[in-house]
């Protein structure tokens, strides 16, 4: 027997902490009190993602949501909700007040999150294609096979304002109709599922939730441009993608839905997986291509560009995942559905991948448009441990860090471009106050520096100097002199280097140089790190009033940088002492500060 | 019929065809823009980054050397902050460059040093970093010095698509990266022909030819020693160069008497065994021809063609004329018909050579016919550049010399022989001689043969002899040998009579005088203006085919007998054997 | 299966989507659907997905229908289980290793109760209506 209704209790951390246990506890009072206990269930969930309007209370089946509610007002929910079936209207969540980033009908508001690119992933089983198909699947290349000529297509992709989605932003259906207007013969709609960004992974998650959405996409663009040929290439980092994207191409041929004739069109396409070998430069163009072709993965100059001169020669269009998966529905619901969703000048939704020193890390989709703040502290959840939010970065090692006085900016490519960052694929990095900038800084050149395909001076040379003076400056041997010289570098990188690897691997530097001077200036100056993450900045002081003369930390450095007689105050040499933190952590009276 | 393509380069209407970069643009108003990775010869490798400029619209810089000019195009090739970047870049190359010029073998020769005396550059804020690899000099023709590589990619592109040889490629990544062969064998192990096209592309001191001229000079120091020299046909059109005179331009009898300054007791002209050549292969081909022997006959002299048909074509082996080069069969004569004739101890006889190769400095040991006179036939190969340096090093004022005459037991020769040194050269050669001990008539109806002449890739032609048609195919620059050599396998595959009767192979593009051991900075003008030298000799020679030449007459009268008989074939012919690619 | 004509398609969508709204996918009228990403493995949602079959099995029920799909976006919450079960409402569990899986069993399927201290909320609109 189950219950006719169920009371759902936040029981996350930010509602916890504003009397959600009591409301709970409440709640479950006044049900009992009113004879419901076999009719309505009250249950505390985890976090349901709204934070700024906790405690949250949602009642189904009815799918009622109610904010802000105090353990006083749990008697007037059930007597007037529950069993008078009238809902408390002044707790409920008031759309109306909310930022209004899109203006779409159907869309619930305080469901931030509105999953287009996602919309299969959760929902089917990746490994049955029949599931697909039964939520509009190959529609939409139905609709383009059978309803629409190759240009209907494009001019649809066009007016959409669908935009490149690993991370240039280039139109899409202009890069489709540049290919269409190359002389008919051997073309190639490629799949860039490179994804080398630490931290994102939403063309993985895309791949292994929804393969299909991708192949039908790409089958769509071989239409669009006149190319019976597909590659799709990915990372081998990624085995579990590659297994359903196999299988989905095996059953995908099995239908007819790829190879010859498809659905008795005359069209024939057909896709070939192509895997990488653990090099981030093959996620350009340009490299990958070579890469395709058996070459070294190294870029080559534009132009000529890939939809005119690309894979092997042939006009070529290459379409990031997340791109690809937003073209059926484009196809389905219409451009005009499309690009009324995000601002004026990026269309449709984001993808981001919402990690870092965050409470509900994890895959998001919002609307273009959409701040940074909502996407922080409403579906984030805000910072974990209730510590200060520092700063995030979007777009990888060729992104940008933006500090907290951004944190209203809707979120479009020009937007992010302007406070000096880049969309990027989506990675999304949120940093709190115990993280330091120039170390950060550091983290994104070490990575880049590695991953230089070592074609061209200004990236092969300029990263590593940079690296160079970012060690030398969380070291605390930096000088202002080196400030200058990073300036040249990297000015030198993003205007000489011959692809975006290089021109964006010194946005890190430049970004955090712009915003963060103070903390650059400190590890300089002061020779601190106030985040306390560069150890050879990091003091160790023993306070003599504390100190009960132990020995313990004398015993356990390693350095023998610790010195006093027993039971007398102890004192460490900052000279010799090499920062290992032993004593810090084994000291029982609380009796070393570390700063 | 190309489109002109309208556009502003600094403000100035400049109207060039479609496909112009804005590198060769700029040059319409007089504007070189900087470069480094590139290179006239390869497709622009848009590397190195010196050579950005602007287009109005866009904060965007281009690369100047692979862009294509676009109308409407607002250029900006230089203004401070053009300049800046650029600036930045070298910099940033030269903090990662060894700071040795004055040691260095490109000293007063080199890109960089000159891009950094152009820019002025004097001190460098940017902390020096320099990788350190070991030099690899395991063949013995060229050196390989990793620390001063600027990664610029020319020798990797040279010697795949242009060479066709793949020794040489990217390893590593990033700032790991560095030239080496495949699978980081040394260049001995690799397919190396040592044809030098490597050396004679780099920019700076990363690759360059084996320095032997110490050797030399103490050779030349030893009063035990007879020193006796040969010089290449390719030599004389272009060692001038080195001393600041035109390519192109005759130095002969200066350089036969620059090396009697030296101290040489003889000058011999290897012309003069090209003539010899001639006669053996000619005889070799009309009894070929005549009495269905293997054909194509194709030509040996090149010792990197020769090194990679034993690596990557030995199904060709038994077309190979046997044949020495003209080098080998003029040092192997020095030591048995010259030293006879003049009475010298053999052993005492240092045979020099100079010439425009780096492979001949592995020709002179790679099989056991090269010691065919008892002793090593040649002991030492200089290049035209070390020739360079040792004249320089002697304060010898070689532009304003008197001109000498050779040695003339082994020094005359006819136009026939000079031509070796060009693309086309040797075939016309074979080919003037051929008609005549054919037909039996004085000449050819014309002397010239046009048809195998030109910097095309490939060049054939059908020879009428007196009714007889004989199908030749030339080709220069190892690139382009392999269609060749296609053709024929497919005419085997079908059972056809193969299309070519005749083939020469030259691995450098032009031929000798593009060789990899000339002054370097060849262009195509620069090797159009060492051919047009060499032809120039041909036409001012009085006798200008090979059987002409009275010495070869006398030689065969008094020593050698007829062509190909036993003796020629003892001393005037080899063998090939075949090689694994990667030896090991 | 043989190569789809387009109304063979067409007729294959209908069927399946029906099927769909019934809610009854050959016989089974209640769903627990486990997320299998990347994500959800590394969680342990394959040991989940073992615990709930062998619990399901152990009470002897079949009129549940397990299934895989990807990754539902709450990678902070991994694994994460949807369960669907008529006459009550669709609930997303997360931080559901093995224990919690056999409880969704005995708690949500048998006794028709939800379980306290799991439920997430559906992240985001489901635009495929």
């Amino acid at each position: 027997m189950s219950y006719k209704q169920y009371i759902l209790v936040c029981g996350g951390t930010a509602c916890d902490s504003i009397r959600g246990m009591e409301l709970f506890n409440a709640l479950k009072t006044a049900v009992k009190e009113n004879g419901l206990i076999n009719e309505v269930q009250v249950v505390r969930t985890g976090c349901l993602g709204f934070c700024e309007k906790g405690p949250i209370v949602k009642v189904l089946p009815q799918d009622t949501f109610y904010v802000e509610v105090k353990p006083e007002d749990a008697e007037e929910i059930i007597k007037e909700h529950i069993i008078k079936g009238r809902e408390v209207s002044r707790l409920l969540y008031d759309k109306e007040q909310s930022k209004i980033h899109v203006a779409i009908e159907g869309i619930d508001f305080y469901q931030k999150q509105f999953r287009v690119v996602l919309r299969n992933c959760g929902a089917i089983d990746p490994n049955v294609i029949d599931e697909y198909i039964a939520r509009d699947g190959y529609k939409a290349l139905e609709k383009a096979l059978f309803d629409m000529t190759p240009q209907d297509v494009i001019d649809e992709i066009s007016k959409s304002g669908l935009r490149g989605r690993g991370g240039a932003g280039f139109p899409t259906g202009k890069k489709w109709s540049f290919a269409a207007a190359q002389p008919a013969g051997q073309k190639y709609m490629v799949c860039n599922a490179d994804e080398g960004d630490p931290g994102a992974y939403m063309d993985r998650s895309t791949l292994e939730g929804d393969p299909h959405s991708v192949l039908e996409a790409m089958t769509i663009g071989g239409y669009a441009i006149g190319a019976d040929k597909g590659f799709i290439y990915i990372r081998a980092e990624y085995p579990l993608a590659i297994k359903r994207l196999e299988n989905a191409l095996k059953q995908a041929r099995e239908y007819g839905l790829l190879g010859n004739d498809i659905l008795g069109s005359g069209f024939s396409f057909d896709i070939e997986i192509r895997l990488g070998a653990g090099a981030f430069v093959c996620g350009e163009e340009t490299a990958l291509l070579a890469s395709i072709e058996g070459n070294r993965g190294m870029p080559r100059p534009r132009p000529p560009f890939p939809a005119v001169k690309g894979l092997w020669g042939r006009p070529t269009v290459i379409n990031n995942v997340e791109t690809l998966a937003n073209i059926p529905v484009i196809l389905l619901k219409g451009a005009d559905w499309f690009n009324k969703i995000g601002t004026a000048t990026s269309k449709g939704t984001k993808v981001f991948a919402l990690t870092g020193k965050i409470n509900n890390s994890g895959l998001i989709e919002v609307p273009m448009g959409t701040t940074l703040r909502e996407i922080i502290f409403d579906i984030g959840g805000g910072i974990r441990g209730g510590k200060a939010f520092k700063a995030a970065q979007t777009g990888g090692p060729s992104g940008g860090i933006i500090p907290p006085q951004f944190l209203d900016t809707p979120i479009d490519y020009e937007n992010l471009a302007k406070i000096g960052s880049i969309m990027g694929s989506g990675g999304l990095i949120v940093m709190d106050e115990d993280d330091c900038i120039p170390n950060i800084a550091k983290f994104y050149l070490d990575f880049t520096v590695d991953e230089s395909c070592g074609k061209c001076a200004p990236c092969r040379i300029g990263g590593r100097k940079l690296l160079n003076y970012l060690d030398k400056i969380c070291d605390g041997k930096g000088t202002h002199e080196d400030i200058e010289n990073m300036r040249e570098i990297s000015e030198a990188m993003s205007r000489a280097s011959l692809c975006g690897l290089g021109q964006t691997a010194s946005n890190p530097v430049q970004s955090s140089l712009r915003y963060f001077m103070d903390e650059y200036k400190e590890h300089i100056d002061d020779k601190r790190c106030r985040a306390g993450k560069c150890k050879n900045l990091l003091r160790y002081t023993i306070d003599k009033t504390k100190c009960v003369g132990c020995t313990a930390c004398a015993r356990v450095c390693p350095a023998n940088a610790i010195a006093g007689e027993r039971k007398q105050p102890h004192a460490i040499n900052n000279e010799t002492c090499i920062k290992c933190g032993q004593c810090y952590e084994i000291c029982k009276f609380h009796a070393i500060t570390r700063e | 019929m190309s489109n002109l393509v309208q556009l502003e380069i600094n403000g100035i209407p400049v109207s060039v065809p479609a496909g112009t970069t804005i590198l060769n643009a700029a040059k319409a108003i007089h504007v070189k823009i900087p470069t480094l990775c590139y290179h006239p010869d390869l497709k622009a490798w848009a590397a190195c980054g010196i050579c950005v400029v602007r287009n109005a619209g866009s904060p965007k810089l281009l690369r100047a050397c692979c862009t294509e000019v676009a109308p409407g195009m607002k250029i900006t090739t230089h203004d401070a902050d053009i300049v800046r970047v650029r600036r930045a870049v070298l910099e940033l190359i030269l903090a990662n460059h060894p700071n040795d010029c004055l040691q260095c073998p490109r000293s007063g020769n080199c890109e960089l040093q000159k891009l950094a005396a152009d820019f002025g550059i004097r001190e460098n804020p940017f902390p020096p970093d320099v990788q350190h690899i070991p030099v690899d000099n395991s063949t013995c023709s060229i050196v390989l010095n990793p620390e001063k590589c600027v990664k610029c990619g020319r020798c990797a592109i040279v010697c795949q698509e242009m060479q066709n040889v793949w020794a040489l490629e990217f390893i590593g990544r990033g700032e790991k990266t560095r030239m080496a062969p495949a699978a980081d064998v040394t260049l001995n192990e690799s397919p190396c022909i040592k044809c030098g096209q490597c050396s004679a592309h780099c920019p700076v001191g990363a690759i360059y030819e084996r320095d032997q001229t110490r050797q030399v000079w103490d050779a030349l120091r030893d009063e035990d020693k007879y020193c006796v020299v040969q010089i290449a046909p390719a030599v004389r059109v272009a060692i001038g160069e080195a001393f600041g005179l035109p390519p192109g331009k005759l130095m002969t009898g200066e350089t036969y008497a620059a090396l009697r300054r030296l101290g040489f007791k003889a000058v011999f002209d290897t012309n003069y065994s090209a003539d010899l050549t001639i006669m053996e292969e000619g005889s070799e081909f009309i009894k070929r021809f005549t009495t269905g022997g293997t054909l194509p006959l194709i030509t040996s002299c090149c010792p990197a063609w020769t090194d990679w048909m034993e690596k990557y074509a030995q199904d060709f082996m038994d077309n190979f004329s046997t044949a020495k080069s003209p080098q080998q069969m003029l040092g192997v004569l020095a030591k048995t018909y010259y030293a006879e004739k003049m009475g010298i101890d053999p052993a005492k006889i240092f045979m020099v050579s100079v010439m425009p190769c780096t492979a001949k400095k592995y020709e002179i040991s790679r099989s056991e016919t090269m010691f065919a006179s008892g002793y090593q036939d040649i002991d030492v190969v200089l290049t035209t550049r070390e020739l360079a340096r040792m004249l320089k090093s002697a304060g010898i004022d070689f532009p304003n010399l008197e001109p000498e005459e050779a040695d003339s037991i082994l020094g005359e020769y006819t136009g026939a022989g000079t031509i070796f040194g060009v693309t086309g050269g040797v075939m016309e050669a074979a080919l003037r001689t051929a008609y005549c001990l054919i037909t039996g008539e004085a000449q050819p109806p014309s002397i010239d043969f046009e048809a195998v002449r030109g910097m095309k890739g490939v060049k054939e032609a059908t020879i009428d002899i007196k009714g007889t048609p004989v199908k030749i195919a030339v080709a220069h620059q190892m690139g382009n040998v392999e269609q060749v050599l296609e053709a024929i396998r497919e005419d085997r595959k079908a059972g056809r009579k193969p299309r070519y009767d005749f083939i020469e192979v030259m691995a450098c593009r032009g031929g000798c005088i593009g060789g990899g051991g000339q002054p370097t900075g060849a262009t195509d003008e620069v090797r159009k203006a060492r051919t047009a030298g060499l032809y120039t000799d041909d036409e001012k020679s009085v006798l200008r085919m090979s059987h002409l030449n009275p010495q070869i007459q006398t030689l065969y009268k008094e020593y050698i007998g007829e062509p190909l008989s036993e003796k020629a074939h003892h001393l005037l012919h080899n063998h090939y054997h075949p090689k694994k690619v990667y030896a090991k | 299966m043989a190569k789809l004509t387009l109304d063979d398609l067409r007729k294959l969508r209908d069927e399946k989507q029906k099927a769909i709204e019934k809610r009854d996918p050959s016989n089974k009228d209640a769903q627990i659907i486990v997320g299998m990403g990347t994500c959800g493995i590394a969680a342990g949602a394959k040991e989940t997905f073992n615990a709930i079959i062998d619990e399901l099995d152990a009470k002897n029920i079949s009129h549940v229908l397990v299934r895989q799909t990807g990754c539902m976006g709450l990678c902070h919450s991994e694994p994460t289980v949807e369960v669907i079960v008529p006459d009550m409402p669709t609930v997303i569990y997360g931080n559901v290793n093995a224990e919690v899986g056999k409880q969704i069993v005995n708690d949500h399927i048998v006794s028709k109760r939800l379980i306290d201290n799991h439920i997430c909320d559906k992240p985001a609109m489901d635009i495929v209506r």
